[in-house]
């Protein structure tokens, strides 16, 4: 199997002239827990449309286990092997929890009996219930466990805990956790939740009109970037606009706050070399990331 | 062994992971010999990615906190009782660093800035060579 569960290069896809995919690249490697993040229109659900092969892409490629998801044969070859939850949650109104696993379990030869036990407790999903009186939260946990009792090698869950309540949000958590220990299983789940990606995924992607705008290992990123508070001598000292790595620059009178994703070695010695000029260090969380990434049009509200 | 993370504080969870449990071994929570519970266990129980558990195994392992066995798991490497007499003169030294520095007027979280800063650039240095 190749290093990859899931490769994605230069994705496009209009809808009627407006671009949701420009060009987006998107690496899952295979045993990751991957959190997708972006704001409300940045393109998630139309990737995730497109590697189910649901959606056909105008240009660029998308591979799932190194199958074509354009190609309709090799889609479904693919999707054998995906557990999938939908953003909407939808599933067939008029079925009883009960009625729709029975309905799906013959479709995947490799259906886990005792994952399906097991989840009908956890999830406290009352098997004689019709799907159309289910809320919201009810019908993510049900659609989480048919995706995972299929023994599925990857699941793709866009944003898996919405409606859900925060015991529930943390017992999903821990289940995905326990999935990708126990079978090596990858997780490619897409959230607005910042913290929940924070607490679980080991890889992230943040995109922003239909592009990668940061992508790698969470840990890696969170060493990278960081937040240096200097005080200045003067007001008219200049600031380290302009020296590498530095993504941003705040500055009220001789107090100057830069967020840098990279260099801070070399930053740390320009603000040195200005005269009486005091540096501290502070860590940066995704929130900041995320907030600098995607906002960097707006820096006039921050 | 309890351990907490912290995952907003923007500081890497492997790192963190890394920090308890050579805290635990200086505190004399962990000794040597001690069995660490397994990658998939502490995952669980913290409800964090079982790579990155594994990522702060491999480094203290790296660092001679840790052995890992295999099939066994992760135990306290024999050798840190050596490094628990270090940590107890070191804290002679920092005891009285902080009596200066709190005799100087400063206060406790100017004093725990002051390390942390220190603390960071070292590392970035180091990071460099």
């Amino acid at each position: 199997m190749s290093d990859f569960a899931i490769e994605v290069n230069a994705l496009r896809k209009s809808f009627g002239g407006r671009a949701a995919l420009d060009g987006l690249d998107l690496r899952v490697p295979a045993g990751s827990i991957f959190g997708f993040l972006g704001r409300n229109g940045a393109g998630k659900t139309t990737t995730i449309k497109v590697l189910m092969g649901m959606l056909r892409a105008d240009g660029g490629a998308a591979r799932v286990f190194g199958l074509d998801a354009g190609d309709p044969a090799q889609s479904v070859e693919a999707r054998r092997r995906i557990g999938f939850v939908t953003e909407d949650k939808e599933l067939y109104p008029y079925m009883t929890v009960e009625q729709i696993i029975r309905f799906t379990r013959p479709f995947f030869p490799k259906w886990r009996d005792d994952l399906e036990r097991r989840y009908l407790k956890m999830f406290d999903l009352p098997p004689k219930k019709k799907i159309d009186i289910l809320s919201k939260g009810m019908r993510s946990k049900l659609m989480l466990l048919i995706a995972v009792c299929h023994s599925a090698e990857l699941l793709i869950l866009d944003e898996p805990t919405d409606g859900l309540d925060p015991a529930a949000v943390e017992d999903v958590l821990r289940e995905l956790v326990a999935i990708a220990g126990s079978q090596g299983t990858t997780i490619f789940f897409s959230s607005h939740q910042l913290n929940e990606v924070e607490q679980i995924a080991d890889n992230i992607c943040i995109v922003d009109k239909g592009r990668a705008v940061v992508a790698g290992v969470l840990d890696d990123l969170k060493a990278r970037y960081q937040r240096f508070h200097v005080v200045l001598e003067s007001e008219l000292a200049a600031p380290v606009r302009w020296v590498d790595g530095v993504e941003h620059v705040r500055q009220e009178g001789r107090t100057v706050s830069i967020l840098a994703s990279g260099n801070a070695e070399g930053i740390v010695r320009q603000i040195e070399s200005l005269p009486g000029a005091s540096v501290e260090r502070f860590p940066v969380g995704l929130k900041e990331i995320f907030l600098e990434k995607v906002r960097s049009d707006e820096n006039a509200l921050v | 062994m309890i351990l907490r993370v912290n995952q907003s504080s923007g500081i890497p969870l492997y790192l963190q992971v890394m920090e308890q449990v050579k805290h635990a071994v200086e505190t004399g929570a962990l000794r040597s010999g001690d069995q660490l519970p397994t990658i998939r266990k502490l995952a669980e129980d913290l409800v964090m990615n079982p790579n990155t558990v594994a990522r702060a195994y491999r480094e203290l392992e790296h660092e001679g906190v840790i052995e890992l066995r295999h099939g066994s798991g992760a135990y306290i490497s024999e050798s840190v009782g050596w490094n628990s007499k270090i940590t107890r003169k070191a804290q002679a030294v920092v005891q009285s660093a902080v009596e200066r520095l709190v005799a100087s007027g400063l206060s406790g979280s100017e004093i725990r800035r002051l390390v942390e800063n220190e603390l960071a650039m070292l590392r970035d240095g180091a990071d460099h060579e």
